[in-house]
């Protein structure tokens, strides 16, 4: 047995936690370059805005409404996400990571899964301020599509379970685009054929399905009929780095220097990285004073962090490098070295299965590549300087990683 | 007063030892004393029990001076705490974050200040929703 949790409205509710003031408002979080919208609280949604519209397009609503916009800001999505995925993992034999706001968990051999789920629930409400949504079947297929009802049916309770005996009740109320896997294109191709839900699919012959649809389709029809082809694929043990390490040639004392060396070496490893067709999820940044002068202030600070998303695109690299250093540099030392350390490698290759995982998914990865692209002109054409100034007129303060931005509790 | 002394603590916060400067070091001379490096106290260990479920809150104002929270301290919040009676908690009171003692009086529930200038609030009852997280420390620098 499978669970799926996801995070509802994750970003928008990121946003909430630490804005109490924002609880029944609604909330759009932007792209990165503040131009579409990439998530929605419910009340946003039930104004009609449209996941990846861009934003000019729904100003009216947003004015008319009082509609609170940020921009997105992912330190403090990213942090979330690992305080989630931490707990959720404490509360199952096997987690997978499937994405910023979602978790494969291995359910297998629960007596009570609806109530463990429940309690899953509960506990990243308490703990994070977070609402999930979890969906229980016996493949991930299922659990997927009883995540997606659980949204739509039981948004109070957040639990659903298909099981053989509900199964068909269920699936009869999945249309066939929401099944996991399913694009657009062939969403409507299906439906053509008269395959309108999740039930007419999963009433295929499988071999039928790989006629039209490949082994992926077979695989998808099994699913979807209980029979579980896909397992729980946990975090790849660290058995890669790459590593890029060297003194300075001279001492070097402020931060913007330090930076600048360090993001060359970003450059370096991040090139390798994409050369090998990896992407790296876990960063290290490392500083070094000479230790064969002691008579000189020492400072050897390590710091190793997540990323909230692997990644082998250099301007992210570079910026979180940057603000690892940010945390372990002092003023007054001279360093004469300084390491990034790229752990966590992992192939670079999508990580669904059969397709993209919801339908915005496509628009979001444009999203991407356009940002992407804009990043890298900026990075050729301006200098180490301004690598990541990315618009971000709205962003939130990061509230859990920024000593110097922390929520503020009145004692008044 | 009696103070004992632990150790030194950790001169930076980060709960994982990097293998590779230690090999960097290795070019010059090995210290005698690497053989000793281990078991700093960790300062995080400390202060924060449930890393997942752990805020830091910076805390504005005075109402709060008799329990020993002040105007700019830096309150560890662990929301994995249960909010029980006599609890310090930040809870959340028209929209604002707001530091305060939880008090239950028979079936009522209140967040008394500890500074005899500021009145009670009194919560509904449902104090589930109007607490945020217990505080579990508060970083004071004196």
């Amino acid at each position: 047995m499978i669970a799926l949790a996801d995070g509802n409205n994750f970003y928008a509710s990121c946003e909430r936690v630490f804005q109490p003031w924002l609880q029944n408002t609604p909330i759009v979080v932007l792209s990165n370059n503040d131009g579409c919208v990439v998530a929605r609280s419910e009340e946003a949604k039930a104004l009609g805005i449209g996941m990846g519209v861009p934003a000019f397009q729904v100003r009216g609503v947003i004015e008319k409404n009082g509609v609170q916009v940020f921009s997105s800001n992912y330190t403090l999505y990213g942090d979330m996400s690992r305080r989630m995925h931490g707990i959720l993992a404490q509360e199952a034999s096997a987690a997978e990571v499937y994405s910023i706001d979602e978790a494969f968990l291995d359910f297998c051999g629960m007596a009570d899964p609806v109530g463990h789920a429940r309690k899953i629930r509960e506990k990243v409400r308490r703990w994070t301020g977070l609402p999930v949504s979890i969906g229980i079947g016996e493949t991930k297929v299922l659990a997927k599509a009883a995540n997606r009802l659980a949204k739509r049916h039981r948004r109070e309770e957040g639990v659903l379970q298909i099981t053989r005996e509900n199964g068909e009740e269920w699936l009869a109320q999945l249309p066939v685009g929401d099944v996991w896997g399913i694009g657009r294109a062939h969403a409507e191709r299906l439906t053509a054929q008269g395959i309108r839900t999740a039930l007419d699919m999963a009433r295929w012959e499988p071999r039928k399905a790989r006629q039209g649809m490949g082994v992926t389709g077979e695989r998808l029809i099994l699913e979807l009929q209980g029979t579980s082809c896909l397992g729980i694929e946990e975090m790849a043990p660290k058995k890669k780095q790459i590593i890029c390490a060297k003194g300075f040639g001279r001492p070097l004392s402020s931060l913007e220097e330090i930076g600048e060396v360090l993001a060359v070496y970003v450059n370096t490893v991040a090139e390798k990285l994409r050369r090998q067709k990896s992407v790296c999820g876990t960063l290290q940044v490392f500083l070094l004073t000479n230790r064969h002068r002691p008579d000189q202030p020492q400072h050897a600070p390590s710091i190793t962090e997540s990323l909230p998303e692997a990644t082998n695109y250099s301007p992210e690299l570079i910026a979180h490098a940057r603000r690892l250093l940010q945390r372990i540099w002092r003023p007054r030392h001279d360093y004469h070295k300084v390491g990034i350390v790229l752990l966590d490698l992992g192939d670079n290759v999508q990580q669904e299965l059969f397709a993209p995982k919801r339908n915005h998914d496509a628009r979001m990865r444009l999203q991407a590549t356009v940002d992407a692209l804009d990043g890298a002109v900026r990075w050729g054409s301006m200098g180490l300087r301004n690598t990541m100034s990315l618009r971000a007129a709205r962003r939130s303060r990061r509230w859990t990683t920024e000593v110097t931005e922390l929520p503020v509790a009145k004692a008044r | 007063m009696r103070v004992t002394v632990l150790g030194l603590a950790e001169d930076f916060l980060s709960p994982v030892k990097l293998p590779v400067f230690r090999s960097g070091v290795r070019a010059g001379f090995p210290s005698p004393a690497d053989d000793y490096l281990e078991g700093n106290i960790c300062l995080q260990d400390l202060l924060i029990e449930h890393p997942q479920a752990t805020f830091l809150v910076r805390i504005e104002g005075d109402s709060m001076r008799e329990a020993g929270i002040f105007d700019g301290d830096i309150a560890v919040v662990d929301r994995a705490l249960t909010p029980t009676h006599g609890k310090i908690v930040v809870a959340v009171v028209d929209g604002d974050f707001t530091v305060k003692r939880l008090v239950y009086r028979g079936c009522r529930c209140f967040l008394v200040s500890a500074n005899p200038e500021f009145p009670d609030i009194e919560v509904s009852a449902c104090s589930e929703n109007a607490v945020w997280g217990v505080v579990a420390h508060v970083i004071h620098r004196c």
